[in-house]
């Protein structure tokens, strides 16, 4: 079966972002870009199932500007068969995202999708969900394990409290939570290799989905910075300020 | 106009995000109702007509919703939407599992993880790991939004509201529940408790989370974990602060030899009054820290406990 996972092109991980004055956005100019960690885990499953011959190819897509297909590159680098890049002048919202990958769902009859479970930029946790509702198939959020077996896939879930195991009919799209697996690094050959690898660029207009905006960003701000608080000498000296000074315990 | 609120529960006890939920609710609209859905939940559906500001309660009691399968709430959620300008829900693990289905269903975008309402349709909401604050406006019909529990107060109790039954059964036919491992605790939970004492890779092995267990058991706390411990297998996941784990807003926040990554810091930094022992003085959790303590935290922890 064919896997198709989602990849995100969002400011690197390690990369303290910073807010512009005029306080339109966050400023990422010239800061470092990467795949999103979760989506990385996402390519990382669905080599691993291709290595177990579950998987016969895998296709990694991306919805954005045109240097969004670096990430296209690098989950080729991975393992990832061929590419496909929706191109557009920025990021759409989560909603539109999902309804360009149903398209491609529709196109391509993939038998799972592997998405990672949140982007770092927007924190939304939305998009595999969505995808799923729109293309009608079943749903594995938070995965820390999935075991394909025939028509089914078995899901387990990161959920407050503890773990839960669903059992999906296939096709179904899994969400990939950060214990799922340990990616793996791209080798020089296989970065090199990844150049000559099928890219098919598309547009939204193609795929007939509207990108008009539903929500405004009015304006964005720093988080509220907290007041230096004191270093103490003693355990003694903490927990009597805990109990006279900030009387929480 | 009226405001559906999605119950977090476990089909025997409401949980208290329910409570700060409503509270939320009453910002966004002038009537609330609440929707229990689960299986032999009628005892929380009691529970939730006490909820101060509840006009109403409505109870979806059916096996296919006693594990709150995603496409079947989704769809219960969507046919009762019609009558609603906002459907919230916590960002809990289940919030966000199947509320963006519902906004799909609906064809809206969702708002993940409000943290403050300022009107009907503008609201805002942590992006970046918490490093930036978005104040975003909707100009969707239907507002879809997952609150973050912990950034709002709870309502008070001492209501009757009425409780009607939902009848509508919607069961698919493509995902089914296998199992679950619950963590067992008797311990408050983390997204609800006053005082939270974490550990961090500095706890060297799950064995001296003990230290911390008898600390949080002389002050009522929960017992956190940051990833780092998590990863290295000391604690479940579930124990987990931070942007991918839970997000935490006690009175109490004790870091121990938790260095203060981005990550952690996102899911505890509203805490009201944060303390780090650490014997790292440079540790970037002493910089959001009230009280910081630069001492090994294998002294420190049995004085801890002596002391109190």
């Amino acid at each position: 079966m064919k896997i198709l996972v989602p990849v995100k092109r969002v400011i690197d991980y390690n990369v303290k972002v910073r807010v512009k004055s005029d306080q339109s956005d966050v400023d990422l100019t010239n800061a470092k870009m990467s795949m999103n960690p979760f989506c990385e885990i996402a390519v990382e499953e669905a080599v691993r199932l291709k290595e177990k011959g579950v998987a016969t190819e895998i296709i990694a897509v991306t919805v954005g500007p045109k240097a969004c297909q670096e990430q296209i590159r690098n989950a080729m680098a991975l393992g990832a068969d061929r590419g496909i890049h929706v191109e557009c002048e920025s990021f759409p919202e989560s909603l539109q995202v999902a309804k360009l990958l149903a398209k491609l769902v529709e196109l391509e009859q993939p038998g799972l999708v592997i998405i990672g479970k949140q982007a770092i930029d927007s924190d939304n946790n939305q998009t595999g969900q969505m995808l799923a509702a729109l293309t009608g198939m079943p749903q594995g959020t938070f995965a820390s394990e999935v075991v394909v077996e025939g028509e089914h896939a078995l899901v387990t879930r990161e959920v407050d409290g503890g773990l839960q195991t669903l059992k999906l009919t296939l096709p179904a799209v899994v969400s990939t939570d950060l214990r799922l697996n340990e990616p793996r690094y791209a080798k020089l050959p296989d970065i090199m290799k990844a150049k000559r690898k099928p890219l098919d660029v598309k547009t939204a207009d193609e795929l007939g989905v509207d990108l008009t905006p539903r929500v405004t960003t009015l304006k964005v701000t720093p988080p509220p910075t907290r007041e230096a608080g004191i270093k103490v000498n003693s355990v003694e000296e903490l927990l009597s300020k805990l109990r006279d000074e900030a009387k929480v315990i | 106009m009226a405001v559906l609120v999605y119950a977090e529960h476990n089909n025997h006890q409401l949980k208290s995000e329910t409570h700060k939920l409503v509270n939320a609710a009453t910002k966004m609209g002038d009537t609330v109702h609440v929707l229990v859905a689960g299986a032999n939940c009628a005892g929380v559906a009691a529970q939730a007509s006490e909820i101060a500001g509840v006009a109403a309660v409505l109870v979806a009691d059916n096996a296919v919703y006693e594990h709150q399968l995603a496409e079947n709430t989704a769809e219960l959620v969507h046919s009762l939407a019609g009558d609603y300008s906002h459907i919230i829900a916590a960002a809990t693990t289940t919030g966000k599992n199947f509320m963006p289905r519902v906004a799909a269903l609906l064809d809206v975008v969702q708002l993940s993880d409000v943290i403050a309402v300022e009107s009907a349709d503008t609201f805002v909401r942590p992006i970046y790991a918490g490093n930036a604050i978005a104040t975003v406006q909707s100009s969707d019909p239907v507002k879809v939004i997952t609150v973050r529990a912990s950034a709002f107060d709870a309502a008070a109790t001492g209501n009757s509201a009425p409780v009607s039954i939902v009848d509508a059964v919607f069961e698919n036919k493509m995902s089914a529940f296998v199992r679950e491992e619950v963590t067992k605790s008797d311990r408050p939970e983390l997204t609800a408790a006053n005082i939270i004492i974490s550990g961090g890779r500095g706890m060297q092995d799950g064995e001296h989370f003990a230290m911390l267990e008898r600390i949080a058991d002389k002050l009522g706390a929960a017992v956190g974990a940051s990833r780092a411990a998590v990863d290295a297998g000391f604690v479940p996941n579930d124990m987990q602060v931070g942007q991918t784990g839970k997000i935490v807003a006690p009175q109490l926040y004790i870091a121990v030899g938790i260095s203060g990554a981005i990550q952690h810091l996102a899911g505890m930094k509203d805490s009201k009054v944060i303390v780090a022992i650490n014997k790292d003085p440079e540790a970037a959790i002493f910089q959001v820290a009230d009280y910081g303590l630069v001492a090994d935290l294998f002294e420190a922890l049995p004085e801890i406990e002596a002391g109190l």
